[in-house]
């Protein structure tokens, strides 16, 4: 069983790689990948009030959805959305434990309603006004994958939806137990028919086939350590827009074989 | 296209499997109780099961002990459940079968107990990430224990994750990715909601009282709940249960907050409504989100009465179990099965002066009678919402 949908937007943002078109350029090998720390934007978007309780995680989901919406020229409050991460929110998980392991056990009501996997697609929703299904998901390892068959089976039933697939190093001494290195996110706008913005149709199935690495030794690194980045090896062969199939891991037993085919 | 729910159980602290939870429905018995949990100390009930600190894995799962796995294994050994999902798994092949399992929290009680073991900044040897604390980690559990190759997720949307696993996982079966699911929702007691919701102001002290006029908060609560979710087949017993439909919606409001009006749970209710082709009369009883807390049974009653009017019968039977929160929607999609497998309007128990401004028609007392489609509603943090309707085959 195959699933087909029309890409028509891409965020990125991950070490060294900040937003789709410099990512490209990296991926199809025209410029050099330096690996710099990422950099996380600044969510001009969200109320004030909203910003300032905000995490990370919150900035680099928000931010490649809103890369690969405007992209897409898509309005986000049409768009259903599924949001996958392995971790969420490590840094409010850390301050809760330690808080919760010391004799006052206080913990900050903002924080505790910001803990929750879904706080990125809550914030989602109330800073673009989208109020049609969103789902959010974990697969460990496999997230990324669990995300995209998600967010295909929606656009079997005819919506438009972003898929945005994102990753936090945890804080010290959880980051011992998942050393994730650094902050990675991966948002794709995913539609059902082909529109003059579409880069690429997709089609995905799956597949016991040995999963795909990547070519540069920096970023199979990094499709190895962060799961948002095992999305890389899609996003490789989309910046080398040539027809061409890869594999994307996903669980022990089940890979996505993805074949894309450029539209332009 | 409507698929079946050919087995189901439930575990929570009014009943260890089905007959167990039926009983307790019965008897409109509550399983809450005063909070002695762990080291808590905190002013409110809770739902606990009993005896999970002595719930044994086997031995090919023992990297997956804690709390959350526990309670997992309990209840999956209860109504002939394991048996039901490997015969499925013989039928269809084990990659034709997939896991998609709610939950909130996972095994945090692990990373939380880990934390109080600090060595030189450092956790300790035994705490395992990926297999306890890891939201995956109890989608895991359930595709090894279950022996499933299928794909395998854990759906996270705070209090609707376990509904919108049942929501996912028909979309799966519907593209034909799969032949079946399990699909369910564990949540286990731990200090981070404990002391989070409290944090909040969001736990009563007393017995949660849904829709009841000095309702004050919820009652937290624990449970796993599973059904084997499969393709309609070729026949059907009359009777048998069907996931007739679902929808879903966000508020786009609070994080923390409902829509004031139920916007978004009227969405969910009426995408539900529209993906099952029914009109509003033909819901028989409606199991509410129903948490006890002022804001959430106000938005829902009115959301409620705006697409059924004030007259279909409804209840939460979040005052005998608690708000077993990512579990709650799997355990309730259990109780509205056994609604229509029994004929019976579970009665809300613990409220006892109903708020006039409520106009639902709640109903406290159990109510015998033909139970052909049940709503079920769970809401969650982030404003998302997700309705399921669940019939008999005719």
């Amino acid at each position: 069983m195959t699933l087909r949908a029309y890409l028509d937007g891409v965020g990125v943002l991950g070490p060294g790689l900040s937003g789709w078109q410099d990512t490209a350029a990296i991926l199809c090998g025209r410029s050099t990948y330096a690996g710099s720390p990422t950099v996380l934007p600044t969510l001009t978007m969200l109320p004030a009030a909203e910003r300032r309780r905000t995490g990370r995680v919150v900035r680099v989901a928000l931010g490649v959805a809103f890369e690969a919406t405007s992209a897409a020229a898509a309005n986000p409050a049409l768009l259903s959305s599924v949001f996958s991460s392995s971790g969420g929110d490590g840094d409010i998980c850390h301050e809760i434990c330690q808080a919760l392991s010391l004799p006052a056990r206080e913990i900050s009501p903002t924080r505790f309603s910001n803990s929750v996997h879904n706080a990125p697609a809550g914030y989602w929703s109330i800073a673009t006004g989208a109020t049609l299904e969103s789902n959010v998901l974990c697969a460990f390892d496999g997230s990324f994958v669990a995300g995209l068959l998600d967010a295909l089976l929606q656009v079997q039933e005819g919506r438009a939806v972003v898929l945005v697939s994102y990753d936090l190093n945890y804080p010290p001494p959880l980051h011992a137990k998942r050393p994730i290195p650094d902050a990675f996110g991966i948002a794709l706008v995913l539609v059902p028919e082909a529109t003059p913005r579409s880069l690429a149709r997709l089609d995905v199935a799956l597949t016991d086939e040995a999963f795909d690495t990547m070519r540069e030794p920096r970023l199979e690194t990094l499709r190895a350590s962060i799961p948002a980045a095992r999305g890389l090896p899609l996003l490789e062969t989309l910046a080398l827009r040539k027809k061409a199939r890869t594999i994307i891991e996903y669980l022990d037993v089940a890979r996505a074989g993805v074949l894309i085919e450029p539209c332009r | 296209m409507p698929q079946s729910l050919t087995h189901f159980t439930a575990t929570s602290c009014i009943g260890t499997g089905t007959d167990a939870m039926l009983d307790s429905l019965l008897k409109q018995r509550s399983g809450l109780e005063r909070c002695a949990f762990e080291t808590v100390e905190l002013d409110t009930h809770i739902g606990e099961v009993p005896g999970l600190d002595a719930q044994a894995l086997p031995p090919t799962m023992r990297g997956y002990d804690c709390r959350n796995n526990r309670l997992a294994e309990l209840a999956l050994l209860q109504d002939g459940f394991l048996d039901a999902v490997h015969a499925a798994v013989a039928r269809y092949g084990s990659r034709r079968v997939g896991a998609f399992i709610g939950t909130s929290t996972a095994g945090v009680l692990q990373t939380e107990l880990a934390y109080r073991e600090l060595e030189k900044g450092a956790l300790p040897a035994w705490f395992e990430y990926g297999s306890t604390h890891n939201a995956f980690s109890i989608a895991d559990y359930v595709r090894r224990r279950c022996g499933l190759q299928g794909p395998a997720v854990a759906l996270s949307s705070a209090c609707a994750s376990s509904a919108k696993a049942f929501s996912s996982a028909r979309r799966m079966i519907e593209a034909k990715l799969i032949d079946a699911a399990v699909v369910g929702g564990t949540d286990s007691l731990c200090l981070t909601t404990l002391y989070g919701f409290h944090s909040l102001q969001l736990c009563s002290p007393r017995p949660c009282r849904p829709f009841d006029v000095a309702r004050d908060g919820i009652s937290i609560g624990e449970a796993a709940a599973f059904a084997l979710l499969e393709r309609l087949p070729d026949s059907l017993d009359r009777g048998a249960v069907l996931l007739l439909g679902a929808g879903e919606s966000s508020d786009a409001y609070h994080m923390s907050s409902p829509h004031p009006d139920g916007l978004g749970a009227r969405r969910a209710m009426q995408a539900a409504l529209a993906a099952a082709a029914l009109d509003p009369a033909q819901i028989d009883y409606i199991n509410l989100h129903g948490t006890g807390t002022p804001s959430n049974d106000r938005a829902e009653s009115q959301a409620v009465t705006s697409v059924f009017g004030a007259t279909t019968p409804c209840s939460s039977t979040k005052g005998a179990t608690g708000h077993t929160l990512g579990a709650a929607g799997a355990l309730e999609a259990v109780i509205s099965a056994l609604a229509i497998r029994e004929g019976l309007m579970p009665g809300g128990v613990h409220s006892t002066r109903m708020d006039p401004t409520l106009t639902a028609n709640y109903i406290r007392v159990n109510k015998r009678a033909q139970v052909k489609r049940v709503l079920s509603n769970s809401f969650g943090f982030g404003g998302t919402n997700c309705s399921l309707i669940f019939g008999a085959a005719q």
